[in-house]
């Protein structure tokens, strides 16, 4: 067996059923093993696409995405995917190829320092020089992508590599004296938040996307049913909590709820679950939470006390210490539900006062009213992705997300142009289910060529276009901050984006009113194939509320219906 | 801001330098100095750093980064147990006929040596700590130094019990 072959079993070994990429010179030899074992590989159209893809792909099913890429170019181009994916937790394993053994630090044709590129931006990498450290090093990736606190691993190979013969023979166990996986911690501090818990009158939790990471909804779920402490959710949460759900107060920062933002400025303790207290966030730091005592349930050692001092910390993988916080709440004896049924009742009321909502008018459709029809037109077997600015927002405010791995985003990094190729992975990870992709008409261009990739491929998905002709999240600051000095925001407004998506293959409609919006909506959603839904928005709408950059959380502009 | 040495165990593999130094530069940490060698066990090398922080949440975030890293076995700060921090420093200096006999009282008294002599200099030899490294340089400026070459700190507890067993 050669290298190449060796890395197609090793994947088998690792039950990867499919791989994104694209091929070139340092890669044509693993290429041609794909083609001989005819493994399953989605060609898309540019490399950037692939890493998203599989992103999309890891996020909906938990699985490890797997990327093949070429050397230089073909490799510098996964880098946007990668970073993206490292900031939010998510498994996958990419394997660049590297120019030959005798030319690697050479400056050779489509030679780049992939292990030095990356370094920052991967939870590990590799460079292979030798056939016989294949088998090991990939065992190696997988179990560092999916455990712990997932991320992107690289694996970069010499062009001599794949054609060498081998000995293969998979490893059974990982032995790395530096990284064990498994990540239990000490009970103690489960016992100490419990007692804490018992002299809180306030509490909050606040849980994020390590909840979904874990597979711990259905634990976390409980200890909410159980006692009754209001909910608040980074973006990354989405989904662990339904949306309707009564104490499920939505997100919380920047453009979070009032009801989640009063909350935790008023909460005395702060019960923070998989979350990583981003700067989006807590806004002005200091001022975060100033009456709590904070609980940090955290795998990731190095995040607590990064940004917002723990006074309980609960270091240790949530598979380990969400069941047992589960068991030593219900054996306290306390009434928890008796207990905060007061403060329940108080934030689920200023939910009910204030919350997300926006004025509708018969001349032009509202992003929000769009985010909201598409959303009671789907079942909760559907799974939104967005790209990045206020469609991105306001998706997050108005969809209801009643399931983890139900709402995917690039959340850390912020990406534009991560939607359209993400939603292409999800739906290849999830043919059963719905996926709605909601994008603006800035970030569908940074990847629209992957149109073509679901138009050849044949990949169901509704790309609903939230297009206002303008760059609306930049807008909306320079509206606010910048004396609406609208500088390089303005887009043209020639591009029509329905023969866009045409000419790559796609269907594509165009809604224009909002009285035809329902009926529109309904039957392209029901077409089946790819389908791009341009729909015409004004452009000076404002995200709301929103949270000034640097503000303190309670120092909201509100906005919304009442307005 | 402290300065504190951490002993950082990491796996002999290639890469390593550059995950620690990557690591090092992404989360924008002051490091004094660094420094690798091999070590009792043939897989394992010893990354002296010399971290300057400003208070202990930043000195735990270092720690707490560095050990994150999958090929570092442990991390131990030296500035917390009573250890010997050395550092080695080579000088090239000027130096005379009419000169070479202060230099080398000077080198006499921080108990360094002469290791190399031209017409022109000599090149001084000299372990110590930090402090003593900054006394001799600035009684050698009065002669010229030519180049100094500094290793940077490194440090071993006192007692028997080695890092990978605390």
């Amino acid at each position: 067996m050669n290298g190449a072959q060796a890395i197609l079993e090793s994947l088998k070994r690792e039950n990867v059923d499919l791989v994104f990429g694209y091929p070139g010179g340092a890669v044509l030899d693993l290429y041609d093993a794909v083609y001989q074992a005819k493994f399953p590989h989605i060609l898309t159209r540019h490399e950037q696409g692939a890493v998203h893809a599989a992103d999309g792909y890891a996020r909906a099913t938990g699985k490890v995405g797997v990327v093949f890429a070429t050397s230089g170019p073909g490799a510098t181009n996964l880098i946007t995917g990668i970073a993206t994916a490292n900031m939010d937790s998510v498994p996958l394993v990419c394997f660049t190829g590297q120019v030959t053994n005798p030319l690697i630090g050479k400056d050779s044709f489509q030679e780049a320092d992939i292990v030095g590129i990356t370094t920052p931006i991967t939870k590990h990498n590799y460079l292979v020089k030798k056939a016989s450290e294949l088998p090991r090093v990939i065992k190696e990736a997988f179990f560092i992508a999916r455990t712990g606190r997932p991320g992107p691993v690289v694996i970069d190979i010499a062009k001599d590599v794949f054609t060498t013969m081998l000995d293969y023979e998979y490893p059974q166990k990982v032995k790395l004296r530096g990284y064990k996986g498994d990540f239990t911690g000490d009970e103690g501090q489960i016992r100490d938040v419990v007692e804490a818990l018992g002299e809180a009158k306030r509490p909050v939790f606040f849980i994020g996307g390590g909840v979904t990471l874990s597979n711990q909804t259905e634990v976390m779920r409980e200890i909410v049913k159980n006692t009754g402490i209001p909910v608040v959710s980074s973006l990354m949460g989405l989904g662990c909590i339904p949306a309707k759900q009564d104490g499920f107060l939505g997100m919380v920062g920047m453009h979070g709820s009032y009801a989640a933002n009063m909350a935790v400025q008023k909460s005395d303790l702060l019960i923070g679950i998989g979350v990583r207290f981003d700067d989006r966030v807590t806004g002005k730091i200091d001022a975060f939470a100033p009456n709590a005592k904070i609980v940090h349930f955290e795998v990731d050692k190095a995040e607590i006390n990064k940004n917002v001092f723990s006074h309980y910390p609960v270091i240790g993988d949530l598979r380990w210490s969400l069941p047992i916080f589960n068991e030593q709440l219900q054996g306290s004896g306390e009434d928890y539900l008796n207990r905060f049924a007061k403060w329940h009742k108080q934030v689920v009321d200023m939910d009910r006062e204030c919350p997300f909502s926006y004025k509708t008018n018969d001349k032009v459709i509202m992003p929000q009213q769009l985010i909201d029809t598409v959303s009671s037109m789907v079942d909760e077997n559907t799974i939104v992705v967005t790209d990045v600015g206020q469609h991105q927002m306001w998706a997050a405010q108005f969809f209801n997300s009643r399931n983890p791995r139900q709402f995917i985003t690039s959340g850390g990094l912020g990406t534009m142009g991560y939607g359209l190729p993400a939603a292409l992975g999800a739906k290849l990870g999830c043919p059963d289910k719905r996926v709605v992709l909601f994008t603006g008409d800035g970030s569908v261009m940074m990847n629209c060529q992957e149109m073509s990739t679901a138009a050849d491929n044949n990949i169901d998905i509704k790309v609903v276009l939230l297009h206002n002709r303008v760059l609306g999240m930049v807008t909306q600051w320079q509206r606010m901050f910048y004396g609406k000095r609208y500088s390089q925001t303005l887009l043209g407004g020639k591009t029509d984006y329905v023969k866009l998506a045409q000419a790559m293959g796609m269907e594509a409609c165009r809604i224009e009113k909002p009285q035809e919006l329902e009926a529109s909506l309904e039957k392209a959603l029901n077409v089946k194939g790819p389908m791009l839904i341009d729909v015409m928005l004004p452009a000076n709408e404002d995200v709301l509320p929103m949270v000034a950059p640097g503000a303190q959380l309670d120092n909201m502009v509100l906005g919304g219906a009442e307005a | 801001m402290k300065k504190y040495i951490l002993a950082v165990l990491v796996d002999n593999k290639p890469g390593v330098l550059t995950h620690v130094s990557g690591l090092i530069s992404r989360r924008a940490f002051n490091i004094e100095s660094i420094s690798a060698g091999y070590t009792e066990d043939e897989d394992v090398t010893r990354i002296n750093i010399e971290v300057s922080v400003e208070d202990d949440r930043e000195l735990e975030q270092v720690v707490n980064q560095l050990g994150k890293l999958i090929d570092v076995i442990k991390i131990v700060n030296l500035g917390l147990v009573d250890s010997i921090v050395r550092e080695l420093v080579l000088l090239k200096v000027r130096a005379t006929k009419g000169s070479l006999a202060d230099i080398r009282n000077i080198v006499d008294i921080f108990r360094g040596n002469i290791v190399d002599v031209s017409p022109e200099n000599v090149v001084i030899e000299l372990t110590g700590s930090q402090s003593k490294i900054n006394a001799i340089c600035e009684m050698l400026e009065d002669f010229e130094i030519i180049e100094i070459a500094r290793t940077g700190a490194i440090a071993l507890s006192r007692g028997p019990i080695p890092i990978k067993n605390m």
